[in-house]
Parts: C-alpha cells; sequence; structure tokens
C-alpha cells in the first residue's frame, strides 16, 4: 500500500536550528566558504536532518511518535540547501508491506530533492496503527 | 594507509549520565518540525502511557554521536575527521527516549572493512538507562574516504 506522500521544505535558517538542537555543528551546514573549500556544491543539509525530516513522516503514518521499531538509511547523496526563501525541498514517499509479525509493518521509504533520490535502502518497522 | 581493523570489537568507557530535559526534547521537535503531540505536551505523551513527553526517533543520535567522537577523535585509531562521510544510520527501539530519563551510551567499533580505498567504520552505541534499562541501539557507519579519493 502506498501512503500519502510527504513534502518538507528545508531552508538555511531549519540548518542552523538544527544544528543547534542536535550539537552538530560541522560548519558544511551553514558555512558556504568551508563547504565549497571541501568541494561540495555548496552548504548541505546534514544527513541526520534528513532522516529526521524522514521520521516525521514515518510517525505522521504511524499516527503516533512511540510506533516506531526500527529506522534505517543509507545517505546516497547530499541535500544541497541554498540561500534564498524557499531553499529547498525533501519529498518523502513510502509503500507499506506485511510483515511475518502480524502486530508490525514494514514501510519501504523513498526521499528525494529535486527529483532525485537522496537515500537508499531507508526502511523503518512500524507498530500497525 | 587504511584503519587498523584489529580495533574492531573495541568498547570505549561509557558517556556521562546525560539528563533528558523536557525542554530539549520540545526544541529537538521543533527544529525538526515535528508537531506530535506527545512531543511537547506530557499530557498528550501520558495518554500514551509515557511518563513525559517523548523525543522524535532520530534525537538519540545527539548522544551517539557525541559519544563516538571517542572513537573517530581517538588517536590510536588516526581517523582522518575531513576525510568522513556519513554513510549508514540505523536505530533499533526498545522504547522512546521520556524526558526524565537519565541516559548513558556505551560505544564498541563493531566492524572496520577497506573496499575500493575506503574505510568503512560501523560503531554501535548502546543507549540505556543509568538503572541499566535498554532504551534504544544506535549504528552509525562512517565512511573514512581513501587518499586518493
Amino acid at each position: 500500500m502506498e501512503l500519502p506522500v510527504q513534502r518538507y521544505r528545508v531552508t538555511r535558517a531549519d540548518l542552523v536550528r538544527y544544528a543547534g538542537a542536535s550539537g552538530d555543528f560541522n560548519p558544511i551546514h551553514w558555512s558556504e566558504s568551508t563547504a565549497v573549500k571541501v568541494g561540495l556544491p555548496g552548504v548541505i543539509a546534514h544527513g541526520m536532518f534528513t532522516m529526521a525530516l524522514v521520521g516525521r513522516a514515518v510517525t505522521t503514518w504511524a499516527g503516533r511518535p512511540d510506533a516506531v521499531v526500527e529506522y534505517g538509511v543509507r545517505f546516497t547523496r547530499p541535500v544541497e540547501v541554498p540561500d534564498t526563501e524557499e531553499g529547498t525541498e525533501i519529498e518523502v514517499s513510502a509503500v507499506a508491506k506485511d510483515t511475518d509479525d502480524p502486530a508490525l509493518v514494514r514501510l519501504d521509504l523513498t526521499a528525494t530533492c529535486l527529483g532525485v533520490k537522496v537515500l537508499a535502502q531507508a526502511k523503518a518497522i512500524i507498530k500497525r496503527p | 594507509m587504511g584503519l587498523d581493523q584489529s580495533f574492531a570489537g573495541r568498547s570505549y568507557p561509557p558517556s556521562a549520565p546525560y539528563q533528558v530535559g523536557r525542554e530539549k526534547i520540545r526544541e529537538f521537535a521543533r527544529a525538526i518540525g515535528a508537531t506530535d503531540a506527545a512531543s511537547h505536551d506530557p499530557e498528550a505523551a501520558r495518554a500514551l502511557g509515557h511518563a513525559d513527553v517523548i523525543a522524535p526517533p532520530t534525537f538519540p543520535i545527539a548522544l551517539s554521536m557525541a559519544d563516538s567522537a571517542q572513537i573517530v577523535g581517538d588517536p590510536a585509531l588516526g581517523v582522518d575527521y575531513s576525510r568522513v562521510v556519513h554513510g549508514d544510520q540505523k536505530f533499533v527501539y526498545t522504547r522512546p527516549v521520556v524526558a526524565g530519563d537519565e541516559l548513558v551510551c556505551v560505544s564498541t567499533i563493531e566492524s572496520i572493512n577497506a573496499r575500493v580505498g575506503n574505510d568503512f567504520l560501523t560503531i554501535r552505541s548502546e543507549i540505556g538507562t543509568s538503572a541499566g534499562e535498554p532504551v534504544v541501539k544506535v549504528w552509525t557507519m562512517y565512511v573514512v574516504r581513501g587518499e586518493e579519493g
């Protein structure tokens, strides 16, 4: 079963707020000159911020934030966040599948930015809503 | 030069106890835009059977990443942090993190593999209460890019 697509806007301000909340102050997530110096196209989102947004989609679909049993992703492409008011957008979709345990559902997750997949092997196991 | 694979299996000393505050959970939830009532309102969390507000699923990274700094920064292991990329991330929950928890994190190098000039360093961080109740296991895989890459 395909679940309703979730979309999240990401701006530089979001990255600064996430840096403070998570304690990850790596400058590639807020300093253009540092990002460019290490070969990135520009400031990129924390992989963990992208994972947190996809986690939001998971708890939205699950209907409660304590339903997640397992959650894993592979980071395949950076999410570049331009210094504009609109920033960029991450789109999250999922296919729900039965598991051997009737109380649990597996979500095969897809996250894209500008049409390009940014995660691989992204899945969550949630308690059946 | 690759990482010394004999470090696999090595555990590091436990973190200092981390006091999970209600406002920290709310701050983290706001930072990721999570509006779940149980992450903001203690009454809503209690209605789900929790003592206080519960953290969003990726919150434990704040503890595990700080704790694995002692591995990534271990001079004997010699990781060049400027070449580190976050590869994989996984959480397996016994229960959500709840405001009021006092948590301790113990990190272990689960594996070190070399492939096509890069090293793959997998750290397992086991987070539980200081009373010994398991809460969440966190796996973080870092890619340490080779000199040529």
